[in-house]
């Protein structure tokens, strides 16, 4: 089920900025994000808690409360089937529906509560084919069948008719995947989608989620936090703080030779077992207050590197410091000739 | 059977301790052996079934007709003689009176619960998914109609109303709404928060498939539970009403204009009073002992 070639991003989100109402006061969660996705391609989304990632992904599929409570601007573009470049901050609700789960589909962390308990496993895979294909229940459940069989789970005829409490966690999320890819989308959102299952039963979900990707071309955008599974899966890696892009690259960049101090520290980070004694690694403090953030780069307060001057002065702008490599850092090319002169780089985690 | 496929699973939980293997059960079976380990609860049901076959029934196979008067057979006692539960004073047979008024009191028992059932869901659905000032207005609507006191509402609507099996049952379910109303908007707005409401929305689904379709069908047990007590306050009402001469009137038979006429013989003919109150009791005691293990069946928190 090969797509048509691609001509140019399949979702090209610009200058999203994302408040929510406290009060009267709009306490911005996300700052001027902006990223493309190529059919085929998979860009994960990095950041600690509170770092905005999902709330950007909720934003471009319109999830959140609406406009007195948040205020989202910027623009999600979405290139359909048809050809047409829609953007889904603009689009009417109805017309958002209508894409919502056909064109671009997302799947959440917990697949223990995204099933719905009363309803029977095909049928909840059914309803997106019954809202979008406006198929028949019998016609969907068969397609749902031939799902259930793609992403993995035996024994699908029965399956069908199984209730979600009679399934484990990674055939929950087995399910859900089957239903967001059920109306073969161009994007699939997939937000922590391994967070919550064994290690085991992560690594096959990964699999499953690359293979299909293989299989459709669909563009992919997977948040999380744990970089083992970014090195896996990821051919572009965008990591947030604070609600802004800091750091933007191809996955091997970013990875071996992170330009940020705070993609150096979240790698430094993961926990190593082949590296003997030694404590575990982390970055000092928290997350800024959004009400209160900073005067400068919001980073410096936890950064080892930083220093009053250019850090505290201004927020940095995102920089392209080598070719396809954003940072958000004043300091970078400084830390980089540091560490030619022998400072230790934290190695790749794969 | 529909459920075969899962039949080795089943035989396996045989094996398991108790809550495994009820675990391992459909919901629905769960539900039903929760009921019926409620012994009260199956009593109930045995007595409401009993008494809707014989209200059914009974009058068809009961040779006296409830107005049929026969003033030679005044004050018959009961068990004795050819009128089972003996006659009033006008010598009309008191148990096909009883299964008579049993039919109007359990018919608008059952309609007087659907349309307040009905209109309480449509209400707390809406109030619940819509929340901000559309819930607010509706659940303080809900609020002022619960603070009139509910026999008075009735006795006032009644007065004004030329009294019908249709106008009771309408008077009753208009004083009785309320409360169904509250358990939904509880229920759904609880639900609402769920993480499978916004799959559903992130699967393309309306508004309208989301509140009927996620929400509504998982707040069904509460709503059940909900209805089967209203049943037991609209008899009770409809006794009540009628009693107070407001409701049915004579010489159509209803429990509770045949013990306001009881009232003037209770020390000579104790039995006119007795019956139509004990049925009364049976009928509003086993609704409400339904309603119990209903709420223990379907309300309990283990499934996941």
């Amino acid at each position: 089920m090969a797509r048509p070639a691609p001509t140019g991003p399949v979702l090209d989100v610009r200058g999203l900025s994302v408040g929510f109402a406290d009060g009267r006061a709009i306490v911005p969660a996300v700052h001027d994000v902006g990223f493309s996705l190529a059919a085929g391609e998979t860009l994960a989304l990095v950041g600690e808690s509170g770092s905005g990632k999902s709330v950007t992904s909720l934003a471009a599929m319109r999830l959140l409360p609406p406009a007195p409570r948040t205020r989202v601007t910027g623009s999600a573009l979405l290139r359909c089937r048809d050809g047409a470049v829609r953007d889904l901050l603009a689009l009417p609700d109805a017309a958002m529906r209508r894409l919502r789960g056909d064109e671009i589909a997302m799947i959440f962390q917990e697949p223990m509560t995204s099933l719905n308990p009363v309803h029977r496993i095909g049928d909840q895979i059914a309803e997106g084919l019954r809202f979008h294909r406006g198929l028949h229940r019998r016609d969907a459940l068969k397609r749902a069948e031939g799902l259930i069989e793609r992403v993995g789970i035996p024994d699908a005829a029965r399956r069908l008719r199984a209730y979600p409490h009679e399934l484990s966690g990674g055939m929950r999320q087995r399910v859900m995947i089957a239903m967001a890819l059920g109306c073969d989308p161009a994007v699939l959102i997939a937000d922590e989608p391994t967070t919550a299952l064994d290690v085991t039963v992560q690594a096959q979900i990964l699999d499953l989620l690359k293979g299909l990707q293989r299989e459709t071309g669909m563009g992919l955008v997977f948040i999380t936090h744990n970089l083992g599974v970014v090195a896996e899966i990821a051919d572009r890696v965008m990591v947030m703080y604070a609600g802004r892009i800091v750091e933007r690259g191809g996955v091997v960049p970013v990875m071996t030779e992170p330009l940020m101090p705070y993609t150096r520290g979240l790698i430094a980070s993961v926990p190593r077992l082949d590296l003997r004694g030694g404590d575990m690694v982390s970055i000092p403090g928290t997350v800024p207050d959004p009400r209160a953030p900073p005067p400068g780069c919001a980073f410096a307060p936890r950064c080892s590197h930083a220093l009053p001057d250019p850090c505290d002065a201004a927020m940095p702008a995102l920089d392209e410091a080598r070719a396809g490599h954003l940072v958000r850092c004043r300091r970078w090319d400084a830390i980089a000739a540091g560490d030619a002169r022998g400072a230790p780089v934290p190695e790749v985690v794969s | 059977m529909t459920d075969t496929p899962l039949a080795p699973a089943r035989r396996f939980a045989a094996f398991l301790p108790g809550p495994r293997r009820a675990a391992m059960r459909r919901p629905r079976s769960r539900a039903v052996s929760r009921f019926l380990r409620h012994r009260l609860a199956v009593a109930g049901f045995a007595v409401i079934l009993l008494m809707v076959l014989a209200c059914a029934l009974g009058p068809l196979l009961i040779p006296y007709d409830q107005l049929h008067i026969d003033l030679r057979a005044r004050f018959a006692g009961p068990f004795a003689g050819p009128h089972v539960f003996g006659t009033d004073q006008l010598g009309r047979d008191l148990l096909v009176r009883l299964l008579m008024a049993g039919r109007i009191s359990l018919t608008i028992g059952f309609a007087a619960m659907a349309l307040s059932t009905l209109a309480g869901t449509t209400v707390g659905l809406v109030a619940g998914y819509r929340g901000g000032i559309v819930g607010a207005a509706l659940m303080r609507l809900v609020d002022a109609v619960l603070c009139f006191p509910s026999v008075f509402l009735l006795l006032a609507l009644a007065a004004f109303i030329s009294p019908n099996v249709v106008t009771i049952t309408l008077i009753i379910a208009a004083t009785g709404w309320m409360e169904v109303a509250r358990v939904v908007e509880g229920q759904i707005r609880a639900l609402k928060t769920r993480d499978f409401a916004l799959a559903a929305e992130l699967m393309g689904a309306s508004a309208r498939y989301v509140m009927v379709n996620e929400l509504l069908r998982n707040a069904v047990g509460p709503i059940i539970v909900a209805a089967t007590l209203t049943v037991a306050r609209a008899i009770l009402a409809e006794a009540y009403v009628s009693f107070l001469g407001y409701g049915i009137q004579a010489p159509v038979a209803s429990w509770g204009n045949m013990l306001n006429n009881a009232q003037q013989y209770l020390g000579s003919a104790p039995w006119l009073a007795i019956f139509p109150g004990l049925m009364i009791t049976l009928a509003v005691g086993g609704f409400n002992f339904v309603g119990d293990g209903l709420r223990d069946a379907l309300d309990a928190r283990v499934e996941l």
